[in-house]
């Protein structure tokens, strides 16, 4: 955690590490940009708010840990990690190079500070519980908290649900899950490729508690987190709806965008709409 | 280095107990050395022998219900945790159903989680072929990273187990369900990644993983009738193999006979074969399942059926001897 930054500071960090992601994808020239656009401030109110750790040693034990399951969004944590202290900003624009550490999914033994290798949906959800687990039952360590994402195309996936009743069964407290609820998949909507309606009703019944949320209001976020940590007696999950390639209007709500990166045209347009928040403002710096 | 073999291997009443069982004490023990150790099972705790343990360090024993992929992806964020987890299913179901889990959770993020595959093999008998894994050393052993191990009995998966809990790797463990003789003691060794002569020879290698090293102990003996001198050798590590104890053997009688309770495509015998074909391309015949999976019946029955038995392998093994000539080097 980087001190106390003000919610207007925490808005322009989300903002700068969108602007990350679009200049990191650009020059990788492949990769997804809808999912890390649109979780900007779901993992900067993580990185900068929500989460107890220490960037220059990230093993420090007491911190509190993240697990990334929707690998395919990584780009959003690299930069989140990157602007939090991790590493160098510069380091991200290796992504998805040869001899990288930042690989096109993340792989934990490359990257400290990485807690999981993901990828393959649907398993990560099942890495965060099982570290619960040991916090709450073997570890005797109330005071930490596991957080995790989850896409919601994701939860198509059985081993999600395997995890949802191996939380619930054990009322594993201290995790706190934020599904990406953008609606859009691969192949389209989530609603037309595999509905996940009733969702709330879904992981109640699975024994959980279930809060929605403005997934761009980081005030939001980071009050979702705090009732999630209040909650003693059941894993949290957050329904945390967002707009898939948030802060760039053409990118915006279009599942085209979910597996596509931005080619050097419509980068530069990109980080334009970012400074200007899509045109509301004048930049002042058009570099 | 003599291997200590039991003495009265070949009587009717050579002790028998099922690999399993070896498990279930040395995962008992290694618990006992270590608070790290935890155990995970899908809903088959007896069978596959978590009994003991669960009742000895209750807090450290976890039902996963019947969820093999989240049985091995809560271990591999136990093992984050800091913690040694076995988890323990049948082998057609974990490794069988879970394999990208445990690729991408356990072997590419180089967690030391220990799958336990139990219940592998035909010998499985009447439950049929859905439950008579053939595949797992095939599917474990490509997995960089993975250690592999099939022991050759009770007594020695006792010590395999209380091998993998400190070897900070992950690791897999085929176990079976049936009884089956007892041919090494306490005193025989057992190191990961070691293959041991039971039985000095000269014509042919006689290399065999998991229960059927006993069959080819079996098989030299009954090779030895028909004057001819064969090697036994028991290779319970199948990865990493033990390249100089299978090469210097092989140096010696230029000719390999390899033996696995699984399919002969991938398994053990094509780990010997990919090794040999490389560095010394003798003549190998390789028993197991030929492309085809198992059915219902005995044990026993199943066993003769597919030519699994010390008596198949040495009728085999004679007409190889007979009909192939060794190899010699410039060949
Ligand atoms: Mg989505």
């Amino acid at each position: 955690m980087s001190g106390q930054l003000t919610v207007s500071q925490l808005n322009e960090k989300a903002n700068k590490i969108r602007q990350d992601i679009i200049r990191m994808l650009e020059n990788a020239g492949s990769g997804h940009s809808a999912g890390p656009l649109g979780l900007a401030d779901v993992l900067t109110a993580l990185y900068f708010n929500i989460m107890n750790f220490r960037a220059s040693q990230p093993e420090w034990p007491e911190r509190d840990v993240f697990f990334l399951s929707n690998g395919h969004t990584v780009p959003v944590q690299y930069a989140a990690m990157a602007e939090a202290g991790f590493f160098e900003v510069d380091e991200l624009m290796t992504l998805r190079k040869f001899g990288s550490r930042l690989q096109g999914h993340p792989e934990r033994e490359l990257l400290p500070g990485l807690e999981n290798t993901s990828g393959p949906l649907g398993s990560g959800l099942s890495q965060a519980a099982g570290y619960a687990y040991s916090l709450q039952y073997l570890d005797d360590q109330k005071h930490r908290f596991v957080y995790c994402v989850t896409g919601d195309g994701e939860l198509n996936e059985g081993n999600i649900w395997e995890a949802a009743m191996f939380a619930g069964k054990y009322k594993l407290s201290q995790l706190v899950v934020f599904v990406d609820r953008n609606n859009i998949q691969i192949d389209g909507t989530t609603e037309d490729i595999m509905p996940l309606e009733d969702l709330r009703g879904k992981w109640e019944s699975f024994g959980w508690h279930v809060q929605e949320i403005d997934g761009h209001n980081i005030e939001s976020i980071i009050d979702a987190a705090s009732m999630a940590r209040a909650i003693t007696n059941k894993p949290s999950v957050v329904i945390t709806h967002t707009i898939p390639g948030k802060g760039v209007d053409f990118m915006e709500y279009d599942y085209k965008w979910h597996g596509a990166p931005p080619n050097t045209e419509q980068a530069r347009e990109a980080l334009k709409k970012l400074r200007t928040l899509n045109g509301k403002i004048t930049s002042g710096d058009e570099a | 280095m003599t291997y200590h073999l039991q003495d009265n291997l070949f009587d009717e009443d050579v002790a028998q107990e099922p690999i399993r069982s070896g498990f279930g004490r040395g995962l008992k023990a290694a618990g006992g050395d270590n608070e790290s150790i935890v155990a995970l099972c899908a809903d088959l705790t007896d069978s596959t022998k978590m009994g003991d343990f669960a009742e000895a360090y209750p807090e450290r024993f976890i039902e996963i219900g019947v969820a093999e992929q989240n049985l091995v992806t809560v271990a591999s964020g136990l093992a984050r945790a800091g913690k040694i987890p076995f988890t323990s299913s049948y082998a057609a179901f974990s490794p069988g159903r879970n394999w990208e889990q445990i690729r991408t959770t356990i072997a590419l993020n180089n967690q030391p989680v220990k799958v336990i595959g139990s219940h592998a093999g035909v010998s499985v008998g009447p439950d049929g072929a859905t439950h008579q894994m053939l595949e797992d050393i095939a599917l474990m052993r490509v997995l960089p990273n993975m250690v592999v191990i099939a022991p050759g009995d009770s007594v020695e998966a006792e010590k395999a187990t209380r091998a993998i809990a400190t070897n900070d790797k992950p690791s897999y463990m085929r176990l079976a369900r049936e009884k089956t003789p007892i041919f090494s003691t306490d005193e025989s060794p057992f190191e990961i990644g070691q293959a041991y002569v039971l039985k000095e020879g000269s014509d042919i290698s006689l290399l065999g993983t998991g229960t059927m090293s006993y069959q080819l102990l079996v098989a030299a003996r009954l090779l030895v009738e028909r004057g001819i001198s064969a090697e036994v050798i028991h290779v319970p590590t199948i990865k990493p193999i033990d390249e100089t104890t299978i090469m210097t053997s092989v140096q010696k009688t230029g000719r390999v006979l390899t033996a696995e309770e699984a399919q002969a495509a991938g398994g053990f015998g094509s780990a010997v074969a990919e090794v040999l074909s490389e560095k010394m391309p003798v003549p190998i015949l390789r028993v197991g399942m030929q492309d085809r999976f198992g059915e219902s019946g005995e044990p026993d029955q199943l066993l003769k059926e597919f030519g699994l038995t010390g008596e198949a392998i040495a009728e085999k093994a004679y007409d190889f001897v007979k009909k192939v000539p060794r190899y010699k080097k410039g060949y």
